[in-house]
């Protein structure tokens, strides 16, 4: 077994210092050191999403990312967005619109609705579609979830429903 | 039928200021969800948790000669390495049959398998260890003989004789057989004028819900209790089959089921791996915990359908259908599931083919055989999409050869909607569908005109779209005799149990549980328009056998319509005693009283004379100051079951217009529609997006889901990566209408609406493609409908 190996980052704003194996991913290492349990773990093979976060800006898939290549780096969660206010008004998208039913899926698009949105505030339901198309959800169909992104799209950049 | 007498006041209910019912409102606690600050049991921790891994077999048919765990008893953390025999010390065997099924069998099947495997995945020995990563180290070191034996895999080859038995104690791979014959099929089809058949294939998926199977199992040796934590859809099943296997007393058993990362019957089910989470807490006595990986959830998850289904239908030129025929052959893997059986959805197909349809003339032969496959059980829409795509596939095969519209062809024989009561050709009865209704509103909805005018139009620039129409029945509200009758022990009702606290809020545990289909905000809904109070006043327990009332739980469609009518009835009861105590404080009559936004008000005038934070405070605090002898009873529990039709039938019919590339075989779903009928509906967004959900299910079905099994019975694409479910870029917006039939079993009216999109959704679709494929005389009765089958039948590869 090879040794920890020290780290230090900052997620959701605060400073975090852990020893770490080098094999832990980055979604184990958010859900079972820091038990920030919002990160989700569907596959654990990188094609699901549910396990979405930001780091250093960019959308990862947390459960493709090791721990130890975080050293440095800023990581945000869907409990560090939800808290800061910067996704309220999509999540209220989501929940005048039942965009999620049990919700697994619902952190990982989030953060994927929030980067698309941050890249193009003005996208159209098939860039919507396609944006998203890397996040699985096995409940909605998907159609609740491009009229909330759609619907905060348009209410961000000022236009009409 | 309702169990209380009808409060005349109570009929205006649906007028009044905080009437949910009907409305669309947002479902409470989704901010827990948002935020990623649910409670799924992949999130549950507790003191001295250990994990466990199971060692699966690689083999899909083996006996197994040993088990060296020596090597992985040594590892860091490894806690335990248990076998089969040794876990079976503390858990008997079980076997997954139902009385009333006659004739099903199975063999026993233990919680870890004991000298013989019967399909790849099946677990072997359990490795625990205070971490998974531990536990999948140490798992790595157990090394397994085995001597490989033949596999059947192929479910026709299963029935012959050549074809290893894979239990000997059964005799053959044959577990059930139903045959029903009803009218005069023979002389139908000679006095037919066309008469066509086909086969009718259709793969084996699974339900991929996002979250895993997971389990906590917890044994108090000091209160000899054992709580399990598990994402289930039937927590007090979970709890009698535990205790029961356990040499337990039901009371011993507590059952949680917080959050719930998609359930789709997949997880209304008890796995051998839970039931050996369960057993191995017990015997190491220290909570356990198992969270499926992807591979595993791939490998042991019930897989679904796997049919092969030869149809027939006659039919005259005027369009009258004269009968229909199937025989239908279904591979459930090596055992019948535990405790729901493997049979009822080979059943259910027997029921529901020809279900929308006038003709008396049905024959129909199921079978249902053993494979070296992996558990093949009900899932979403059980046996709705076979018998939908067999029955609707054949009337369109038949309109097709006597030339005539398929809407047309469905309007001439689809069961009037004033000929209710009536019975199916199966002999189940419907109280009230809607048939005639729902396809003229879907016609209207879509176009379908201007459809048919553009396909032609298209067709002329080598474009080649299709227009798919599917009617289909839906099997809601189940009571007993769906398992209670065959002697399973799975509850048919549900209860809801309703109270006043004391600052005049109302707390409502119900049985049903939620799995998103939105079950809380359905039961507060009612509850508050019930009672006169707000949503926000509402709070709603749910998931736990401790701290609900006994019932079934939310699968099958019947959360709204058996736990809806629960809390319905008993919020009455809850609304009289709170009125009757109101009097004797305002010294007035309860008839001369109501409950209006959260207060008790006069009813001619509307006018507030009591807070319900106000009475409480007195019933509560102060009931010194109330007449002598009056005890108010600010809680009322009330029961339901639907007694009189076994089932609630609902009806509805789908269309799908998409787009065919012939050169690459490649479908472009372009629009999909339904109009379904569940009679009341409680909340519109709810219902559409239940709605919506279960069709993306079937699409995902027709398209795109198979679990792909070689010769020697492998998964081959147990991932994500190859086995491909819908994804948002592929998915059309759907469009849904209601007509409304409400059932009079309940004063609610309400039925199921959960399995409507996944019944029809594949019929629409292949319909949809033959009808784009017409031009080339191409007709495809597969699925999933792969650009490999397209091709197929167009003959270019």
């Amino acid at each position: 077994m090879t040794a920890t190996v020290a780290i230090s980052l900052s997620v959701n704003g605060e400073l975090v210092e852990a020893s770490v194996l080098p094999r832990l991913n980055l979604a184990d290492f958010l859900r079972e050191h820091l038990k920030l349990t919002g990160t989700h773990l569907g596959c654990e093979h990188g094609v699901c999403g549910a396990c979405t976060v930001r780091v250093n800006g960019d959308i990862v898939r947390s459960c493709l990312m090791l721990a130890v290549q975080t050293d440095n780096a800023k990581v945000e969660t869907i409990e560090g967005l939800s808290d800061s206010g910067e996704i309220a008004d999509l999540q209220s998208a989501f929940r005048e619109r039942n965009a999620l039913q049990c919700g697994f899926c619902t952190p990982g698009m989030l953060m994927a609705a929030q980067d698309l949105l941050q890249q193009s505030p003005t996208p159209d339901r098939e860039q919507i579609r396609e944006h998203l198309s890397g996040n699985y959800c096995r409940c909605t169909g998907y159609q609740a979830i491009v009229d909330a992104v759609e619907t905060t799209a348009r209410a961000r950049t000022g236009r009409l429903p | 039928m309702t169990s209380e007498q009808p409060n005349p006041e109570m009929l205006s209910a649906l007028d009044r200021p905080n009437s949910y019912i009907g409305k669309t409102v947002p479902r409470p606690n989704l901010d827990r969800l948002m935020q990623g600050r649910g409670l799924y049991v992949s999130d549950v921790e507790l003191p001295r948790m250990a994990h466990v891994v199971f060692v699966r077999s690689p083999h899909a048919h083996a006996r197994i000669v040993g088990i060296d765990a020596s090597p992985a008893k040594q590892m860091p953390g490894v806690i335990a390495v248990v076998s089969g025999s040794e876990l079976a010390a503390v858990i008997t065997p079980w076997i997954g049959v139902l009385s009333h099924l006659k004739g099903l069998k199975s063999a026993p099947q233990s919680a870890i398998a004991i000298d013989h495997v019967c399909w790849q995945g099946e677990a072997v020995a359990a490795v625990v260890a205070n971490s998974r990563a531990q536990a999948e180290d140490a798992a790595e070191l157990v090394s397994v003989e085995y001597q490989e034996l033949d596999a059947v895999t192929d479910m026709r080859a299963a029935l012959d004789p050549a074809t290893a038995v894979i239990h000997a104690s059964l005799g053959d791979n044959l577990a059930f057989e139903r045959n029903h014959d009803a009218g005069a099929v023979d002389q139908a089809f000679a006095e037919s004028d066309e008469v066509v058949d086909a086969e009718f294939i259709f793969g084996r998926h699974t339900g991929v819900t996002l979250e895993p199977r997971a389990v906590v199992a917890d044994w108090n040796a000091a209160e000899a209790r054992l709580t399990i934590y598990q994402g289930t859809q039937a927590p007090h099943m979970v709890q009698n089959i535990a205790a029961l296997h356990l040499g337990l007393k039901e009371s011993q058993v507590r059952v949680v089921c917080k959050d719930v990362g998609g359930s789709f019957g997949i997880k209304v089910h008890i796995y051998a791996d839970e039931m050996a989470t369960y057993a191995l807490s017990r015997l190491l006595r220290r909570p356990v915990k198992f969270v499926a990986d992807r591979v595993e959830s791939f490998n042991t998850d019930i897989h679904a359908r796997d049919h092969r289904c030869k149809g027939k239908i006659g039919v005259k030129r005027d369009g009258t259908i004269t009968a229909f025929e199937i025989d239908d052959l279904t591979g459930i893997g090596p055992y019948s599931m535990y405790p729901r059986t493997s049979a009822i959805e080979a059943n259910q197909v027997v029921n529901l083919v020809g279900g929308p349809y006038v003709t008396r003339n049905y024959r129909a032969r199921a079978r249902v055989v053993f494979q070296n496959k992996n558990v093949m059980c009900q899932y979403r829409a059980v046996g709705h999409p076979i018998a939908c795509s067999v029955t609707e596939g054949l009337v369109d095969l038949a309109a097709m050869k006597i030339g005539m519209d398929p809407v047309e062809i469905r309007r001439r024989n689809l069961i009037a909607d004033n000929a209710y009561p009536c019975a199916s050709p199966s002999g189940l009865r419907f109280e009230q569908l809607s048939h005639h209704a729902a396809l003229s509103k879907l016609v209207q909805m879509m176009d379908y005109e201007a459809l048919r005018a553009e396909q032609s139009t298209l067709r002329a620039r080598n474009i080649y779209r299709g227009i798919g129409v599917a009617s289909f029945i839906e099997v809601t509200n189940p009571s007993a005799a769906f398992y209670g009758v065959g002697g399973a022990k799975i509850s048919s009702q549900d209860g809801v149990a309703v109270r006043l606290d004391a600052q005049g809020s109302v707390i409502c545990q119900t049985s049903i549980t939620e799995q998103g289909q939105g079950s809380e905000s359905l039961t507060a809904q009612i509850v508050g328009s019930v009672l006169g109070v707000s949503m926000d006043r509402v709070r709603v327990i749910l998931g736990d056998t401790d701290n609900t009332p006994y019932g079934g739980g939310t699968w099958a469609s019947r959360g709204a319509g058996i736990g809806g009518e629960a809390a319905l009835q008993a919020t009455k009861v809850l609304r009289k005693n709170i009125l009757d105590v109101a009097a004797a404080i305002l010294q007035s009559t309860a008839g001369e009283l109501d409950i209006v936004n959260n207060a008790v008000v006069t009813v001619v005038d509307g006018a507030p004379r009591i807070e319900l934070s106000e009475l409480a405070r007195i019933v509560y605090f102060r009931p010194d100051t109330l007449p002598p002898g009056m005890q108010p009873e600010l809680m009322a529990t009330r029961h339901f079951v639907p007694r009189e039709y076994p089932f609630a039938f609902t009806n509805g019919v789908q269309a799908s217009w998409l787009e065919v590339d012939i050169d690459t075989g490649f479908v472009k779903l372009l629009k999909h529609w339904v109009v379904e009928d569940c009679g009341t509906i409680i909340n519109p967004q709810l219902v559409d997006e239940q709605i919506r959900g279960g069709v993306v299910q079937g699409l995902g079905a027709a398209l795109f889901e198979k679990c792909v099994y070689d010769e020697r019975g492998q998964l081959t694409n147990a991932n994500m990566a190859d086995y491909l479910v819908p994804m948002s870029g592929e998915m059309p917006d759907i469009d849904v209408g209601h007509v409304v039939s409400p059932t009079l079993e309940s004063e609610l009216g309400a039925k199921g609406a959960g399995e409507a999109g996944t019944a029809g959704a594949a019929a629409a679709v292949t319909n949809a493609i033959n009808d784009a494929l017409k031009p080339f005389g191409a007709v495809i009765t597969e699925i999933p409908l792969t650009p490999q089958v397209i091709l197929t039948a167009l003959r270019r590869i």
